[in-house]
């Protein structure tokens, strides 16, 4: 019988079930790229004590099942900027966190299909706007884009917009790098810890209930992903907010011959490669109906296979060793909702619509500053969750 | 060489050659050296080093994985949570799921 070495025993301690704090000055409920994200931002301002709950293990919800792409080429003014801060933030993290392994942040770019009138008359205004906020998109015909990705077939493709500095990164390790970070910085970090109460005195955030026990606190950050509507129930917030299932399958990894992350929003497909060399494609479902289903179906399988051999026909001879699926935290006008609520003390970040990963950093970084009751560096009161009430729905039309 | 150094070099030598994960060349020093840095689940140590990622998504390392963590933790290794088993049970060609949908016999 092997010795366990003593840092095996010393591991296992430090994530020993019955340690959770009496107190903490905020509670971040989810640890995926958004809670870690947030209590690393919120540590690094000296904030206090800050505990993080997560039901399973880090990642293990929307996070770790997304397609992984970062970029720029937005619609809207507000979406680039949040866009241009994140990409900077993900081109610095390996020596901001001090990681110790890498992120593996590849800036292969983003080329976006277009295949219809309407959608490439939004590319060329799109572009307008990317280029004056001074993001380095380019218009191109579709032998340019080819120029670009050599296995593209240009059938049916109009025009194509192109941005050599977006790209995707690896959500496990973005994740791990936030949460150690935070952890050297003080964050307790609580896996299979879930939030089954949120305590509440005259409408102010008391406290946190979970499996473990109970934390005595006074601001809770809801960075549940396509569960925050049951979080934001438990102080009685009703946020119009659904989860959708999306699906995705990878391949077994080949050499390098996909620099970009290629799209479609009117195909509603994308597709990259990874620095490892799988590729990874997904596709929405205009069929799916609201719902917690994470399981794959066999559908999903000959659809993507269908529209990926026509856009990348080589991509064809590749095979799928695994798919699987996870959520979108859906908000009516798909973009997320940040900031206080009513409930004293109790934010929301959350109902990213697809977009969580890539809006991690300068999420955290502008949750910490509006808990910390500082002005936001970007101005996102617009995001704020009383817009559904006034009306004043962000429309973006550029989503997958 | 003393007989203390030459044991050590050995133990090294072959905890280096120890593979867990053949598809994706993950070594057993590797799964040790997560566990010690507090990663103590199947699946967390898979996310991070790629283990049963590969083309035969664990047939052979997903046991050998469990029996490390369960090892670390003192726990027997059925109380430890498996990764995920999902399909393809076998890897396919893309282009073969379509012309299997296709070419229906009869």
């Amino acid at each position: 019988m092997k010795v366990i070495p003593m840092t095996w025993a010393k591991a296992v301690s430090s994530c020993s079930l019955d340690n959770l704090p009496k107190t903490a000055d905020a509670v971040v409920i989810g640890g995926g790229v958004i809670g870690t994200s947030i209590a690393y931002h919120l540590a690094k301002k000296g904030f206090g004590r800050i505990a993080l709950l997560e039901r399973s293990y880090l990642a293990s919800g929307s996070t770790g099942r997304c397609g992984a792409g970062v970029r720029q080429q937005w619609g809207t003014r507000l979406n680039c900027l949040l866009s241009i801060d994140s990409v900077r933030a993900f081109e610095r993290m390996d020596d901001e966190l001090n990681y110790s392994r890498s992120i593996e942040f590849k800036q292969g770019g983003y080329l976006l299909l277009a295949y219809t009138r309407r959608e490439a008359d939004q590319f060329k205004k799109n572009v307008l706007l990317q280029q004056e906020l001074g993001i380095p998109v380019s218009l191109l015909t579709p032998l340019e884009a080819r120029e670009i990705v050599p296995i593209l077939s240009t059938d049916g493709v109009l025009l194509a917009t192109f941005c050599p500095t977006d790209g995707h990164a690896n959500p496990f390790h973005v994740t791990y790098a936030y949460a150690s970070a935070g952890k050297r910085l003080g964050v307790d970090l609580h896996t299979f810890t879930e939030a089954h109460e949120i305590l509440t005195e005259s409408g102010k955030i008391t406290g946190v209930k979970t499996n473990k026990g109970t934390i005595s606190t006074n601001t809770v950050i809801n960075a549940a992903g396509p569960y925050s509507g049951v979080v934001a129930q438990m102080v009685g917030l009703d946020i119009p907010f659904y989860p959708e299932r999306h699906q995705i399958l990878v391949t077994e990894p080949v050499d390098p011959v996909l620099g970009p992350m290629v799209m479609s929003f009117s195909r509603r497909f994308y597709c990259q490669q990874t620095p490892h060399g799988s590729f990874i494609m997904g596709m929405g479902d205009p069929k799916e109906k609201p719902g917690f289903s994470i399981s794959g179906t066999w559908e999903f399988l000959v659809e993507m296979a269908t529209e990926i051999t026509k856009v990348l026909p080589p991509v064809g001879n590749l095979s799928v060793v695994r798919q699987w699926a996870g959520l979108y935290d859906m908000t009516p006008d798909a973009h997320p909702i940040l900031g206080p609520t009513p409930c004293e003390g109790f934010y929301l970040a959350c109902g990213f619509s697809g977009h969580g990963f890539m809006l991690a950093p300068v999420t955290g970084k502008l949750i910490s500053e509006i808990v910390c009751d500082e002005e936001p560096s970007i101005d996102i009161h617009g995001l704020d969750l009383g817009r559904f009430e006034r009306g004043e729905l962000v429309i973006e039309p550029s989503v997958v | 060489m003393t007989d203390k150094k030459l044991s050590k070099e050995k133990k090294t030598d072959k905890s280096e050659i120890t593979l867990i994960c053949r598809c994706e060349d993950v070594t057993l020093e590797e799964i040790r050296d997560l566990i010690a840095e507090g990663y103590t689940t199947a699946e967390e140590i898979k996310r991070i080093t790629r283990c049963g990622m590969g083309p035969c998504q664990g047939r052979t390392c997903r046991e050998l994985l469990l029996a490390e963590v369960a090892r670390a933790l003192g726990e027997k290794v059925d109380k430890v949570a498996p990764t995920r088993y999902r399909q393809p049970t076998k890897p396919i060609r893309l282009g073969g799921i379509i012309e299997g949908d296709t070419n229906d016999l009869g």
